[in-house]
C-alpha cells in the first residue's frame, strides 16, 4: 500500500504534459520587473536607486525583519525605475524596474557548475549564507526559508521532509528538477541534515512520478539517512500538513506547524536553490517554471530569471493560443488568474497555465443539495457548505469556532461540489473578516 | 492580450453535476420501472406519467407565480420526486388522488421550505404518507400482480404480502399456515407480487442500486446499514419464535425495504452528510421500520421511519461533524 493521508482528497485531471519535456532556459529578458514583495513577511527595504548600475547577483533589496528575505539582481543592467507594477494578484506592487545590459556578457552565460559534493560550512555559515541568499519556500507559499531553519533550542526536530509531491494538476517543475539536478537535490538535503544537526530525511514523491522515484532511491543507496517515501496519488498532499500526515503518520495538532510534531518540510526546488546558495554562493535569481495548456503546441519548462514578464514565457511557446480563456499563475487549484501578462515571474510562480474556454468558466451555482461531498473531500475535515453559509449571513465568531481559519484553502470543495457552488471564494471572504 | 477570465481558484471543476445526479438516480430506477411496467400493464405507466407530470407542473407554477424565482423544473428534482412518489402509489389509485399527491410533495414538503435543497422531509415520501392517512383504502389495496396487466379499472385486488402477515398474525394464524398465501422468496425478488409500482423487483432495485454506488451517488453507508438493522431486529424475533415473526429475508423483501433503503432514505437532501451520522441515521430507520411492522398498526413502516429519522437529520449533522484535523490527537507536541 502507498502511503497518503487518510481524510478527503481529490482526484483531479492530472495533465501533467510536460512531464518529459527538459528544462530549458529562457532566454534573458530585456527588463525585469522584481517586485519587492515575493515572500510571506515584510517587503523587503529598497537600496538601490535609480539609474544605479547592478551586476548580476547583487542584493538589490535587503530584508526588513526576520520574517523577510533579500532580493538579488537576476540580471546586470541599469535600475531605470522604482514603480507600482501590476503583478499577478491584479494590484499594483512595488517593483525594482532593471533593464538588462546587453553588453554584459554575465546575463547570458550560462555557467555548468561542476557537482560540489563535500559540505566545508559549519551549519551557521550554512543558515548564513541561506539568509542572505534571499532562499523561499518555492513550493508556492514563499516562506523564507531560514525562519523555518532557525529552529527554537527546545524544540526536538528529528525529521527533514523533502516535498516532492508537486500534487497540483499541470505542473511539472519540480518533477524535471528531480530528474535533471537529483545529484545536487541530495547534497541539498545532506546540507540541511548538517545544519539543523539531524541524521532523518525522507523525499516524499507521489507515485506517478516513478521515475523521480526510482532516481532518488539509487542515488541514496547508500545513505543511511535518506529515504524516499512514494505516495498514492492524491490532491493536496503536497500540503505541508498533509504530507507530514502521510509520511510520518503524524498529525499537526490544529493552529500548529510541522515544526511542533518534530519535522520540518522544505519543497524540493527549495533544496535546489540551497545547494547553489551553500556550495556555489549563488543566490536566488531564477527557477523553474512551467508554461503549458492543452492548447499549447510546445508547452514546457524554463529556467527563468525572476522578473521576466510572463508575456516572455508565453511569447517562448508561440503566442496565446486562440480560445485561452484563463492565463494562471500557478497551478488549476490553487493558482492566480492573470490580469495582466506584463506580470512579472516571481520566486513563488511554479507554472504557467493556460486554460481554454471550454474549461475556463464556472458552471451556474444552483442551491446546496447538501449532498455532503465538500464535507467528505475537505482535508482538514471541516464543513464547506456550513462555512459558506456562515460567511453568507456574517456569523464571524460562529465561522470561527467551526474552524475557518485552519482552512488550507486548497480548493477541493469547490472542485467537487455538483451544485458549482463557489465555497472556497467565500471561505476566503469569510477567513479575511473573521480575522477582524 | 486577449480578454480572460479572471476569478479566484479553483480553475477546474469535477465533471459532477447536480442535474447529472438526479438523471443518474433516475437511471438506477429504469429497472424497476419496467418491472412495474411488465407486472401491472398500463397503469403503471399512467401513474408515473401523471405524478411526473404534476410535480414539474406545481413547480413550474410555484415557482412562477407565487415564489417569482428562477424556473429551475429542468434540474431533474421535480421529475425525480415525481417518479419516486409514483414507486410508492398503487398502480390503480385514481388519477386526482396522484395529483394531490404531488401537490403535496412539490408544494408543502419542498417548495414551502425554501425549494431545492432546503426541504426537511423527503418530498416524495410526505406526499406518500399524505395520500395514506388521507385515503387509507385507496392506498392499501393493490391490483394483484400478471393477471390485472393491461387494466385500469375492475383490477382484481389484493393485499401486500406484509399485509398478509400481519392481518394472518392478528388472526390468531401462525407462519406456516401462513406460508400458502405469500408469495416465495423466488417471486418477491423477482417482483411477481402485490404492492406499489416500485417496490416489486427486488433484484430490479438492487441492480439500480450497484449503479447509485458505482456512480458515486449514494455510499454503501445508508442502504448496508438500514437494511442490516432491519436484518438484524427480525432475524432476533424470527430466531426467537419462527411462528409468530417473518424471516428477514421475507422483511428485506417486501413493503418496500429497498426501494426506501437505496432510493429513499439516500437522498441527499434529507439525510445526514458525514458517514458517522449516515450510520446513525440508517440504524435509527431500520429500528423503527422494524418497530411498526412488529408491533405497529400498520403493516408497513419504511415511509413514517424515513421521515421521522429526516426529521432528527440536522441534529445528526450538528452534533457528528467531521473530527477537525489536528484535534483530539496524542501527537506529542514537542
Amino acid at each position: 500500500m502507498l502511503k497518503t493521508f487518510p481524510k478527503g482528497g481529490i482526484h483531479p485531471e492530472e495533465n501533467k504534459l510536460t512531464s518529459t519535456k527538459e528544462i530549458k532556459k529562457l532566454p534573458t529578458p530585456k527588463i525585469v520587473y522584481v517586485p519587492i514583495s515575493q515572500h510571506i513577511g515584510i517587503p523587503s527595504e529598497i537600496i538601490v536607486a535609480k539609474k544605479e548600475k547592478v551586476q548580476i547577483g547583487q542584493v538589490i533589496a535587503k530584508s526588513a525583519g526576520f520574517v523577510s528575505s533579500n532580493i538579488h539582481a537576476p540580471v546586470a543592467g541599469t535600475v531605470t525605475k522604482l514603480d507600482k507594477i501590476i503583478d499577478s494578484s491584479g494590484y499594483k506592487k512595488q517593483c525594482i524596474v532593471i533593464k538588462t545590459d546587453e553588453k554584459d556578457p554575465s546575463n547570458y552565460e550560462d555557467i555548468v557548475y561542476p557537482l560540489k559534493t563535500e559540505i566545508i560550512l559549519s551549519p551557521k555559515e550554512i543558515l548564513q549564507r541561506i539568509t542572505d541568499s534571499g532562499i523561499v519556500g518555492l513550493g508556492g507559499a514563499t516562506f523564507p526559508s531560514h525562519v523555518k531553519l532557525n529552529v527554537n533550542k527546545d524544540k526536538k526536530i528529528d525529521h527533514l521532509l523533502i516535498n516532492g509531491v508537486e500534487c497540483e494538476p499541470y505542473l511539472t517543475a519540480d518533477h524535471r528538477l528531480m530528474l535533471e539536478r537529483a545529484k545536487e537535490i541530495v547534497i541539498g538535503v545532506k546540507i540541511l541534515l548538517h545544519a539543523l544537526h539531524i541524521e532523518k530525511a525522507i523525499i516524499g514523491i507521489e507515485n506517478n512520478k516513478k521515475n523521480a522515484i526510482q532516481n532518488f532511491k539509487k542515488l541514496t543507496k547508500n545513505d543511511k539517512g535518506i529515504q524516499v517515501a512514494s505516495l498514492a496519488v492524491k490532491y493536496p498532499q503536497g500540503g505541508e500538513k498533509q504530507l507530514v500526515r502521510a509520511v510520518l503518520k503524524r498529525e499537526v495538532p490544529k493552529n500548529r506547524l510541522p515544526l511542533d510534531v518534530g519535522v520540518i518540510v522544505h519543497n524540493v526546488g527549495t533544496i535546489y536553490a540551497i545547494y547553489q546558495a551553500v556550495q556555489h554562493n549563488k543566490p536566488l535569481i531564477e527557477r523553474v517554471v512551467t508554461v503549458t495548456g492543452k492548447k499549447l503546441e510546445d508547452p514546457s519548462n524554463y529556467w527563468v530569471k525572476i522578473g521576466t514578464p510572463i508575456q516572455n514565457l508565453l511569447d517562448e511557446v508561440g503566442g496565446i493560443p486562440e480560445n485561452t480563456s484563463k492565463i494562471l499563475n500557478g497551478g488549476p487549484m490553487m493558482g492566480k488568474a492573470v490580469k495582466d501578462t506584463h506580470a512579472p515571474v516571481t520566486k513563488a510562480t511554479s507554472g504557467i497555465v493556460l486554460i481554454a474556454d471550454d474549461e475556463a468558466s464556472r458552471g451556474k451555482a444552483i442551491n446546496c443539495i447538501r449532498c455532503g461531498e465538500c464535507v467528505y473531500v475537505c482535508p482538514m475535515g471541516l464543513e464547506p457548505h456550513l462555512l459558506m453559509n456562515l460567511t453568507e449571513k456574517h456569523l464571524w465568531e460562529r465561522a470561527k469556532s467551526e474552524d475557518i481559519m485552519t482552512c488550507i484553502e486548497c480548493g477541493s470543495c469547490s472542485y467537487v461540489c455538483p451544485s458549482h457552488r463557489p465555497l472556497l471564494d467565500y471561505i476566503l471572504f469569510g477567513k479575511k473578516l473573521s480575522k477582524n | 492580450m486577449p480578454t480572460t477570465i479572471i476569478s479566484a481558484s479553483p480553475h477546474v471543476h469535477s465533471s459532477r453535476t447536480s442535474k447529472r445526479l438526479m438523471y443518474d438516480v433516475l437511471i438506477a430506477l429504469s429497472p424497476a420501472f419496467l418491472v412495474s411496467i411488465y407486472v401491472f400493464g398500463i397503469g403503471a405507466l399512467l401513474v408515473t406519467a401523471v405524478a411526473v407530470a404534476s410535480c414539474i407542473f406545481f413547480e413550474f407554477v410555484i415557482q412562477k407565480y407565487l415564489l417569482k424565482t428562477a424556473i429551475t423544473i429542468t434540474d431533474g428534482s421535480a421529475l425525480l420526486t415525481g417518479v419516486l412518489l409514483a414507486f410508492n402509489l398503487p398502480s390503480n389509485l385514481p388519477i386526482w388522488m396522484i395529483i394531490v399527491g404531488s401537490l403535496v410533495a412539490i408544494g408543502i414538503a419542498k417548495s414551502s421550505f425554501g425549494g431545492l435543497g432546503f426541504n426537511i422531509f423527503n418530498p416524495a415520501l410526505v406526499g406518500r404518507v399524505f395520500l395514506l392517512i388521507s385515503f387509507p383504502v385507496q392506498m392499501t389495496s393493490w391490483p394483484t400482480a400478471i393477471e390485472n396487466q393491461g387494466k385500469l379499472v375492475d383490477a382484481v385486488t389484493g393485499a401486500t404480502p406484509l399485509g398478509i402477515v400481519k392481518e394472518g398474525l392478528q388472526m390468531g394464524e401462525t407462519m406456516t399456515s401462513l406460508a400458502s398465501q405469500i408469495p416465495s422468496n423466488m417471486d418477491l425478488l423477482l417482483g411477481i407480487t402485490g404492492g406499489s409500482l416500485g417496490e416489486m423487483s427486488a433484484l430490479a432495485l438492487l441492480l439500480g442500486g450497484i449503479y447509485l454506488l458505482i456512480r458515486k451517488v449514494i455510499s454503501w453507508h445508508i442502504p448496508i446499514m438500514m437494511l442490516g438493522t432491519i436484518t438484524l431486529m427480525t432475524g432476533i424475533f424470527w430466531l426467537v419464535n419462527p411462528d409468530l415473526y417473518a424471516s428477514p429475508m421475507f422483511h428485506i423483501l417486501t413493503g418496500g425495504a429497498l426501494l426506501g433503503a437505496i432510493y429513499m432514505a439516500t437522498d441527499l437532501v434529507t439525510s445526514p452528510m458525514t458517514r458517522k451520522g449516515m450510520v446513525i441515521f440508517a440504524v435509527g430507520i431500520g429500528v423503527i421500520t422494524v418497530v411498526i411492522r412488529l408491533f405497529g398498526a400498520y403493516p408497513e413502516g419504511v415511509s413514517f421511519a424515513i421521515l421521522i429519522m429526516n426529521a432528527f437529520v440536522p441534529l445528526i449533522n450538528t452534533y457528528f461533524k467531521p473530527r477537525r484535523f489536528g484535534s483530539k490527537i496524542k501527537t506529542k507536541i514537542v
